[in-house]
């Protein structure tokens, strides 16, 4: 055998080895990215879906809405150590992005996990623009009760934890949408109540970030006033036209 | 599910000697203004539509007819003119829509045990497009295990309608008195 073909074959052989020794590795990748395609959304969820944090940020105790631990038919507040800006937009983010991140159980949540909040944006006379991803539509349960609910916990979240929103409208990815998921009517403006009219106060509170029951939550029907009769009420989440 | 419960109301309500028109008869989709247009192009009409959701406790059912604040902000933002803009059609039956509700609603509390006695108010976009007395009614729910749990309910929504039909068809002739 000459010195070249031995060569030849010693490299061949080391490169046989290094491939066995890969290969698992190469395996487990390959599958881990089959198993976790990523959309240009999910990426960018990834970087979005954060908690926000800003230079004016105080840790309160947040006044959140969602799903009842009794009922599904109705919403419950529930306190949330969260930290808050001084910034009013600012601040409406970070109380929806801890209403998608934080619900005390999977149960209880009103907003699809994978939903993402894309802006929000205050107008002058009081409108606050809610723009979320197109997972609020696909993820939310369909039908008027959830789509409500869905609804009513981020009017009234916004409601019992800031002052200056009096009326919502939701976005769908920057546009206009018919419905939330097929029914709930989104092309009005969905009155915010005022802190006056909410539950509690929102407080400073110096602990880190925890989750817990509110101590006496009185069960909100939803939109305090959605699953009640058939009367108009401010805090409830009935669309005002533009 | 929706379709086999729109049969049964429509056996019920024709059995009062009503017309009835389904919006759709089979797997077809459409929109919210093709139903709307149905209903629009008829004379003394009520429309009522029906939806099975997948949350909410099972075996109750509850009626909604569109919020008054639609009206209240409409009426101070339109334009002085006696036509009736699509997209707010409904705001000239809202008082008949809620007193329909009423009547449907109080007819399912009595049939379904945990019902709301009371109907409630939605901005349900098929409502919005109505010029008439309109209603959604939403059965919960699909997260039933045994889906015959909610066949079984069927003959009782389907009575329950016509027999409210049929007392609203009074307060309807009479111009809503």
């Amino acid at each position: 055998m000459s010195r070249g073909l031995k060569t030849t074959i010693l490299v061949l052989a080391a490169l046989v080895v290094v491939g066995l020794i890969t290969l698992p590795g190469l395996r487990r990748a390959i599958q881990r990215i089959s198993k976790t395609p990523q959309t240009e959304q999910q990426a960018r969820r990834e970087v979005m879906q954060v908690p926000i944090s800003t230079p004016t940020d105080v840790k309160v105790q947040a006044q959140m809405f969602w799903l009842s631990k009794s009922s599904s038919s109705s919403l419950e507040p529930a306190t949330v150590e969260i930290p808050l800006s001084a910034d009013p937009a600012e601040r409406a983010k970070q109380l929806l992005i801890a209403l998608i991140l934080m619900p005390p159980a999977p149960e209880r949540r009103t907003l699809p996990a994978d939903a993402t909040l894309l802006a929000f944006y205050i107008q002058p006379d009081g409108t606050g623009i809610a723009d979320f991803s197109d997972e609020v539509q696909t993820g939310t349960p369909s039908g008027i009760l959830s789509e409500q609910l869905a609804v009513d916990s981020i009017v009234q979240t916004l409601g019992a934890n800031m002052s200056g929103i009096e009326r919502l409208k939701i976005l769908i990815h920057g546009q206009d949408a018919e419905t939330l998921a097929g029914h709930l009517d989104l092309s009005g403006l969905f009155p915010v109540p005022s802190l006056a009219a909410a539950p509690a106060p929102a407080a400073p509170a110096p602990a880190a970030a925890k989750t817990s029951a509110a101590p006496a939550p009185a069960p909100a029907t939803p939109g305090a006033g959605q699953n009640k009769p058939a009367e108009p009420a401010p805090a409830s989440s009935e669309p005002v036209k533009p | 599910m929706v379709l086999s419960f729109a049969r049964l109301v429509r056996i019920s309500l024709e059995g009062q000697g009503l017309r009835v028109i389904l919006t759709r008869q089979a797997n077809e989709d459409p929109s919210f203004d093709d139903r709307s247009k149905v209903a629009n192009g008829q004379r003394g009409v009520i429309f009522i539509t029906l939806h099975v959701s997948s949350t909410g406790q099972p075996g109750t059912v509850r009626v909604y007819s569109e919020p008054a604040a639609l009206a209240q902000s409409a009426t101070a933002a339109a334009p002085r003119t006696s036509l009736v803009s699509w997209d707010r059609a409904q705001i000239g039956s809202l008082d008949l829509s809620r007193r329909l509700a009423e009547l449907i609603q109080i007819q399912m509390a009595q049939r379904f045990r945990g019902s709301p006695e009371t109907p409630l108010l939605a901005p349900v976009r098929q409502l919005r497009t109505i010029a008439a007395p309109a209603v959604a009614i939403e059965v919960s729910s699909v997260s039933l295990p045994d889906r015959r749990l909610l066949d079984q309910m069927a003959p009782a929504i389907a009575d329950a309608v016509a027999r409210a039909v049929a007392a609203f068809r009074l307060i309807y002739e009479s111009g809503g008195k």
